[in-house]
């Protein structure tokens, strides 16, 4: 297994940064590109959502990746320091709605437990901690 | 991010490149807005050349959607990528657009 981290300060312009890091890391454990496009978004999306409902706005704290690789799998950790957040709580968004009802909130957090194979949170000693799990496909 | 905007008939295409995420997601929703704000409510949105989408942008033509058609105009979408066309399915926006294989036939739909 290899273990590569980074920390970056909770910027919207910082996400392309994780994004590319974790790209590196699945690639390294083999994933296709779909699977690797999946990891982008996840991790996009899990940023978004740190610095908008956790930290509530930018250069309020940091977020600290790290990828733990073996052959075929990655793990993706997200930590952060701002007041709990919890994102196996929000609801899922109701899809196919008129244009009137139609989402434009939620989905970051669907996209997240649809593309990847194992999404879990936990909240210990101040630090929320998302862990994403994507494995190559058979 | 790189946006271009050329007036077709009567119908205004915007053509936008690279990475639309919530850095960028604003600019393009900004743009779409200036659009709607200077009553061009007739709008294809080329996405050939968008090789990444998150949600943000999703939010960004949903919002203006809502908005032009609340005064019955329309924001079509036209050549999405299979990574946008992933995204869009997933989000469930494929029965919300209207979305065409080519740039002419988008422009030809109004």
């Amino acid at each position: 297994m290899s273990e590569s981290r980074m920390v970056v300060p909770a910027r919207y312009d910082r996400i392309k940064q994780v994004c590319s890091f974790v790209v590196d890391a699945a690639e390294t454990a083999g994933l296709d590109e779909s699977a690797i496009f999946h990891c982008q978004i996840a991790v996009d999306e899990a940023c978004t959502n740190i610095i908008e409902h956790g930290y509530k706005g930018e250069d309020k704290g940091q977020i600290e990746v790290i990828c733990r690789v073996n052959p075929g799998e990655i793990k993706i950790e997200l930590l952060d320091w701002a007041p709990l957040f919890d994102v196996s709580q929000v609801p899922d968004p109701q899809l196919h709605q008129s244009v009137e009802e139609a989402a434009v909130g939620g989905l970051g957090i669907y996209f997240m437990k649809k593309m990847m194979d194992e999404v879990s949170f936990e909240h210990t000693n101040g630090t929320n901690r998302l862990v994403l799990v994507k494995r190559k496909s058979a | 991010m790189h946006i271009s905007v050329n007036e077709v008939k009567r119908v205004s295409v915007m053509t936008v490149q690279g990475r639309v995420d919530s850095t960028t997601a604003p600019a393009l929703e900004d743009e779409l807005k200036k659009l709607v704000d200077g009553d061009k409510t007739q709008i294809v949105l080329d996405l050939k050349d968008v090789e990444y989408m998150s949600s943000a942008g999703l939010r960004a033509m949903v919002s203006t959607l809502k908005a032009v058609k609340r005064i019955t105009g329309d924001l079509r979408l036209c050549t999405p990528s299979p990574r946008v066309a992933e995204v869009l399915r997933l989000a469930g926006l494929t029965s919300i657009f209207n979305i065409y294989p080519s740039q002419a036939e988008a422009v030809g739909s109004f």
